[in-house]
């Protein structure tokens, strides 16, 4: 009888630790937004923080995700506004998205206009993050009107490794050259998915908000 | 040289076809006999091998019907022996409970019988009779005084007397005729005893001979299979064929009951386990609450099996008693406690979804969350389900014994019928295989017709029959074969 209840109690023991010891690689997802800080733009910002809501109610435990401004030099930490990785436990996850809310809420409440919009410096910081956390899908998301803006001095003509990730560029808005030569729009949109799809990634462009649903859609 | 030249022996093509042909037959009727016989003899030889195959397959099939057969008898066999058993059991426990009061219940009896007696006789006693000196004295009372005052006195002292004894009789008799009704009036309740008891005793003796027809009548069933009588075979076929599909009915419905304990328990399980980790395809968190939900089940059996309810496991049946209640209370303690851990989950489940719900409707922009009022009755359903479905799990045990069991009996009777359609077919292509070579013969007869009907006129003539002879002969051996 004792021996009974102790291979019983083994068995279980075996079981439970091989349930919870393996694993079969990365299945989670890994999404870094780029909010443009430069000039009018920041208007828009509203409109961000409501696809930071919804881009939280999507992910799911052991999810990657990280807001960054677009500002004068974007390839920097400093520029990560919030990052998380959520726990693998449900309720916990739930907390996490709770408080990088609130962390979003007080970044937008006293952003300052930047003076120059550097795209590519964030698109290059997007890249090295994500590489570092290694998840199973990589999403960019990049909330502008994609009008690089340089300052002096500063090289970012360089080729963008994107093997593997998908960009999506959100809320691209027309600027008032736009209406006056559409060409220049299309110019640019077409420009920014040359840039990312000879870096081997994938390019998508949203304009419409309320079709979210398509931000995270493989 | 191509073929066709060497087809072309003359230069019209008809006329050469004309000629391989001729060759053809020539050849085809000189060589008539010993292809006839290669062709009858490769036909038999296809036919023999398939039927020896059928005969082969057909035995496998007498023989798994008599494995069946056996199985069923041995299956119904024990069956049989354990309601019998049972009965009996059920006999013991009425002559225990019952019958092992019966010399108490004699020895009052005795008593009340003793008693009623007693009483009785008592109740028998009569009135004393007024003395015989009385009817003397009356008839000196009758006597005339003729004047005489002595005589007068002495007359009316006697029938004072006489009036005075005679009423002291009949108060006598009265008070004697009134303890012999409270006597009899006493004995009414001592017989309703006895009535009772009698009553009892013929009630436990009813159900006993209920109990003992029962088992004759079980009895004359198990007499029957030892028999191994067709009757007995067929009753138990047909009873395991119900059995089967009733027990299969019965296991998709614990395997429902499973699925929606599964979907109370595998959500809050990712809280223990976490909700990100795989084994192939499945979660972690839904392997690990599938594995408690099956721990459960083994639970059940080993509970049933150590309550001697299913017999899968006759290691634990054949435990000491002491052993097995041991087990008892252990599988049903760990029970308790995994029914426990549901009713938790259950609950966290629901906190969880709240908690979800919560976060949702803060990232939608909603400040207020509308708290509904009774969702505590849902929160107590899951929690109540959570607790008792693992007990209604262990009820399985029942369903799957029968089904495992009956299964061997159907499984059995599949083959069997498997084996007899193939027998079938191997017979059937056999056979084709017969009559396919008379066919080629026939046909061989008819591509060579002209040599054969111009050997029949000759034969005709000559009143001989040639190679006819031979093919008939060849036939009639064919027949035979």
């Amino acid at each position: 009888m004792r021996k009974l209840s102790i291979c019983m109690c083994l068995q279980s023991a075996l079981l439970f630790s091989a349930c919870s010891g393996s694993d079969s690689g990365p299945r989670n997802s890994g999404v870094y937004m780029l909010m443009d800080t430069s000039g009018t733009y920041t208007n828009e910002l509203d409109k961000a923080q409501q696809i930071i809501s919804y881009t939280l109610s999507r992910l799911a435990p052991a999810d990657t995700f990280a807001v960054a401004r677009i500002d004068t030099g974007s390839f920097s930490e400093k520029d990560i506004v919030a990052k998380v990785t959520f726990d693998d436990r449900p309720s916990t996850t739930n907390q996490q998205k709770r408080q990088f809310r609130d962390q979003i809420q007080q970044f937008v409440a006293g952003v300052e206009p930047a003076p120059y919009t550097d795209i590519t410096g964030g698109l290059l910081q997007a890249i090295e993050y994500l590489n570092e956390r290694d998840p199973g899908r990589k999403t960019i998301l990049i909330f502008s009107d994609l009008k690089e803006d340089l300052e002096a001095g500063y090289v970012r003509d360089i080729p963008l490794e994107l093997n593997g990730y998908d960009v999506v560029a959100l809320n691209v808005t027309k600027l008032r050259t736009d209406n006056v030569d559409p060409r220049e729009y299309l110019g640019r949109l077409e420009e920014w998915q040359n840039r990312v799809e000879s870096g081997g990634g994938s390019w998508r462009v949203i304009n419409d908000l309320d079709r979210l649903e398509a931000i995270l859609a493989n | 040289m191509s073929l066709v030249d060497l087809f072309m022996v003359v230069p019209n093509p008809f006329l050469s076809a004309l000629i391989w042909i001729v060759l053809l037959v020539i050849v085809m009727y000189t060589a008539r006999i010993p292809a006839h016989k290669a062709i009858l003899s490769l036909s038999r030889v296809i036919y023999k091998a398939l039927r020896l195959a059928a005969t082969a397959v057909r035995s496998a099939e007498a023989r798994l019907a008599a494995r069946n057969k056996e199985v069923l008898l041995a299956a119904g066999r024990e069956a049989t022996e354990r309601i019998i058993e049972r009965e009996f059991d059920r006999i013991d426990d009425t002559v225990r409970s019952d019958l092992s009061g019966y010399p108490a219940l004699h020895r009052k009896l005795s008593e009340e019988i003793t008693s009623l007696e007693q009483d009785h006789t008592k109740s028998m006693d009569v009135p004393p009779s007024p003395p015989g000196w009385i009817e003397a004295v009356e008839a000196v009372a009758k006597i005339k005084a003729s004047g005489d005052n002595m005589v007068g006195n002495i007359l009316g002292d006697i029938h004072k007397s006489l009036v005075k004894a005679h009423e002291d009789a009949m108060e006598e008799y009265r008070e004697a005729t009134k303890e012999r009704h409270t006597l009899l009036k006493n004995m009414m309740p001592p017989w309703r005893r006895v009535k009772q008891a009698l009553g009892s005793v013929d009630k436990n003796v009813n159900s006993i001979l209920i109990r003992s027809k029962t088992i004759d009548r079980h009895m004359d069933e198990y007499e029957e299979i030892i028999k191994g009588s067709d009757r007995a075979v067929a009753k138990l076929s047909s009873s395991s064929l119900v059995q089967f599909f009733v027990s299969a009915f019965v296991l998709a419905v614990a395997v429902g009951g499973a699925a929606i304990n599964f979907s109370l328990i595998a959500r809050p399980m990712a809280e223990m386990v976490g909700g990100t980790s795989f084994i192939g395809n499945f979660r972690v968190a839904d392997v690990a609450a599938l594995v408690i939900i099956m721990v459960e089940v083994s639970m059940g059996l080993f509970l049933m099996e150590s309550l001697r309810i299913t017999r899968l496991f006759p290691v634990i049946g054949s435990l000491k008693d002491q052993l097995r209640v041991r087990m008892i209370w252990i599988t049903f303690t760990i029970l308790l406690i995994l029914a426990s851990i549901e009713a938790g989950l259950a609950y966290m489940r629901e906190l969880l979804l709240h908690d979800e719900l919560a976060t949702s409707a803060l990232l939608r922009g909603e400040t207020e969350v509308v708290e509904n009022q009774f969702l505590w009755i849902t929160t107590a359903a899951q929690m109540g389900m959570g607790f008792i479905l693992p007990f209604a799990l262990v009820f399985v045990a029942i369903p799957l014994e029968t089904f495992v069991h009956s299964m061997r009996t159907v499984l059995g009777l599949i083959l069997e019928g498997i084996l007899r359609g193939v027998a079938f077919l191997i017979r059937l292509v056999g056979n084709l295989f017969r009559y396919f070579g008379q066919f080629l013969l026939y046909t061989y007869d008819l591509l060579i017709f002209a040599p054969l009907w111009i050997e029949r006129q000759i034969g005709h003539r000559s009143g001989k029959d040639g190679h006819g002879t031979v093919r008939r002969r060849g036939d009639l051996g064919e027949a035979k074969s």
